[in-house]
């Protein structure tokens, strides 16, 4: 798609819209499972002593009193029965009102109140996912079992974060993986991406086609200057939808022998403390919007460290840590901070490192597409997915391994 | 007549508040985005400067506001000392902490090399060029600063002002026999430049590499870096006042310079 999606324009006059969030209570076997809806897997409890798979979550099996864990189940289901709500006092969803709910028979066997697609009916096989509210509690959404549905289904577009028409900044755009992002973006129907470029500027690098698509805007912007954050962010005309952070600072190196300090604080100036000013700059600016997204770019080696790039893996841990803060501080304002880990980039920052390495296009993709699902956490490419389920298993002994 | 000391401080103070003796800021403003120089990517890089608050009137200083800054020694209108270059590694006082305060303060002849400049973005300063300019504007004295001005400093707030391109930074600059004449046979203080570097943007490819620093700090000269407004100074007859923080064992220092110039005279 290459046609721009025409800016927003709005009543100069009107005040300005509340935004709510969905009642966000819950049990901590319901936070159990936000976790795993979080990196966009469907889960349901099973039980281990009568196989009983059951919805909503619970502490014990309500069949036998047995113990439940968590397993990956199959989506499908069939719509039983729909019903339209046109009243509730609940101001999140009287913002949204008439709102579709339904019951569905899961092929994994309960029988689930699950939201439900405009363009389902009683009787239609559904394919069911797990997903995240605005609040960023899970919640069961069915949908027409074809990729090709409607995705401008206004209750859908809750659950996931629309790219077509948004204003978005690329932090470090002139990178390898700035330039996929910038790229994948543009082809999507973003409306505005404002690109950072990071100095030292050569007079010839505003020039490169990606930057010179139709839509893109180049700003000089280093998140480690508060300056130069502040004026690149006074250069976007209009409101701020998304931010894409993919600045960040490679460099090998040790910790007691091979390191070099200048490039330690640096990586931490970027990742970390860099995310903080982001976040301080941009988070206000996102919390007035109706889907509001920050997308962090975050190396795999924040799990567990690297012996081989310890600074680096450092600095994306403590990245890492200020993410979590930052997304629990985003909660309430229906902001979405997502996180897409990544093992080495096919980039020039990863010519020793010997492949498999992820293709900047494909970390591209996996972005939109982590956006267009309002998935949480995602994994791009074999290595991080190898490391968040050796992590997810067994930390100690993955920490161990990665550093042997 | 014999002029005391008194007398001549006198003179100069009421020449500078009577305005006969103008004060001219030579000094850009240090900002996170002054471009600071870029090394090839092997080498350790130089820091911009850095700036953040502490408190401004608020809840973490209610009364009173102030900053945390950070920089390269080398960062902004700055000055070089000896020892910032191997060549000057065992030269006496070759610290900004050691250099004898006499040296902050020194006449200047000013070369104008801003037509050269605005048509080759490379020119270089030479021996030949150096004597062409003392055959027609009189030889240039001792221990005097030599201020090269290219209005590279009109660049400032531009890419063109590091004027970085695929084959490395263009910008003008002497070359070793320039500098060894200025060093050797006019016996120079050091030389003041409007560029990021005072050698040439690439200088690094020159037969004899980096002649400025090499021959200035090896001889004990200084540099000074990111000047302006030297297109206010006459061509002889300004004092240049230029003292860098007293930063032990420090290779240089972000510093104001000034001059002090007869007005009337540029």
């Amino acid at each position: 798609m290459t046609e721009r999606a025409p800016r927003e324009r709005r009543d100069p006059l009107a005040r300005k819209k509340a935004r709510h969030t969905p009642p966000s209570a819950r049990s901590r076997a319901m936070h159990a499972m936000s976790a795993r809806a979080a990196m966009g897997r469907f889960v349901l409890q099973v039980c281990t002593k009568c196989g009983t798979a059951t919805y909503p979550p619970r502490d014990a099996c309500p069949a036998c009193w047995g113990e439940l864990v968590w397993q990956d189940c199959k989506s499908g289901g069939q719509l039983l029965a729909n019903t339209i709500i046109h009243a509730t006092t609940d101001l999140y969803f009287r913002d949204h009102l008439p709102w579709r709910m339904g019951t569905v028979a899961l092929d994994a066997g309960p029988v689930a109140l699950v939201h439900l697609h405009r363009d389902l009916a009683p009787e239609d096989r559904v394919e069911v996912r797990l997903m995240l509210d605005r609040g960023g509690n899970a919640a069961l959404f069915a949908l027409p079992p074809d990729r090709g549905f409607d995705m401008t289904d206004p209750q859908l577009r809750e659950f996931i974060v629309p790219v077509q028409g948004k204003t978005v900044l690329v932090t470090d755009a002139h990178s390898a993986i700035g330039l996929a992002v910038v790229k994948a973006l543009h082809d999507t129907g973003a409306g505005l991406i404002v690109a950072g470029m990071l100095p030292p500027a050569r007079l010839a690098d505003a020039d490169h086609p990606v930057l010179r698509l139709l839509g893109v805007q180049v700003v000089p912007l280093d998140s480690s200057d508060q300056v130069s954050l502040s004026e690149a962010l006074s250069k976007i005309g209009g409101p701020l939808d998304i931010v894409i952070n993919t600045a960040r600072h490679v460099r090998s190196g040790g910790v007691s022998g091979g390191t070099n300090i200048v490039e330690q604080r640096r990586a931490f100036e970027v990742a970390a403390i860099g995310l903080t000013r982001l976040a301080q700059s941009c988070g206000p600016m996102l919390a007035g919007r109706p889907h509001g997204a920050f997308v962090d770019v975050i190396s795999s080696d924040a799990l567990t460290g690297s012996a081989g790039h310890a600074g680096f893996a450092a600095a994306e841990a403590a990245r890492l840590s200020l993410l979590q803060a930052f997304r629990h501080e985003m909660r309430e304002t229906g902001v979405r901070v997502l996180s897409v880990f990544t093992g080495p980039v096919e980039d020039e920052h990863h010519q020793s490192v010997p492949p498999p390495k992820v293709a900047p296009a494909r970390l591209a993709t996996a972005i939109i597409e982590a956006l267009q699902q309002g998935r949480e956490q995602t994994c791009v490419g074999d290595v991080a997915s190898d490391a968040m389920t050796r992590w997810l298993a067994d930390p100690a002994l993955y920490a161990r391994e990665k550093n042997l | 007549m014999t002029v005391t000391a008194n007398q001549a401080l006198s003179a100069m103070l009421a020449g500078i508040a009577g305005g006969t003796i103008r004060a001219i800021d030579l000094t850009n403003i240090l900002s996170s985005d002054f471009p600071v120089i870029v090394l090839p990517s092997e080498f350790g890089q130089c820091e911009p400067f850095r700036m953040e608050t502490v408190s401004r009137y608020d809840a973490n200083g209610p009364a009173w506001y102030w900053n945390n800054i950070s920089m390269n020694e080398h960062t902004g209108t700055h000055f070089d000392a000896p020892a910032h270059w191997v060549t000057g590694r065992d030269v006496a006082n070759g610290t900004v902490d050691a250099i004898p305060p006499e040296d902050f303060l020194h006449p200047a002849v000013v070369i104008d090399i801003t037509r050269e400049a605005a048509e080759d973005e490379d020119f270089i300063v030479t021996r030949g060029f150096l004597e062409a300019w003392e055959a027609a504007n009189g030889p240039i004295p001792s221990r005097h600063w030599i201020l090269l001005r290219s209005d590279w400093s009109k660049r400032v707030g531009t890419l063109s002002y590091l004027n970085l391109k695929d084959d490395g930074a263009h910008s003008p600059g002497p070359d070793a026999d320039a500098m060894r004449f200025l060093v050797h046979e006019r016996d120079c203080v050091g030389l003041g430049v409007e560029t990021v570097g005072t050698d040439a943007g690439q200088a690094s490819l020159f037969d004899e590499p980096l002649p400025a620093h090499s021959i200035l700090h090896g001889n004990g000269r200084y540099g000074l870096q990111c000047l302006t407004g030297l297109d206010q100074l006459p061509v002889f007859g300004s004092v240049i006042i230029a003292m860098p923080l007293k930063i032990k064992g420090g290779s240089g220092s972000p510093l104001r310079v000034m001059a002090l110039a007869p007005a009337g005279s540029d």
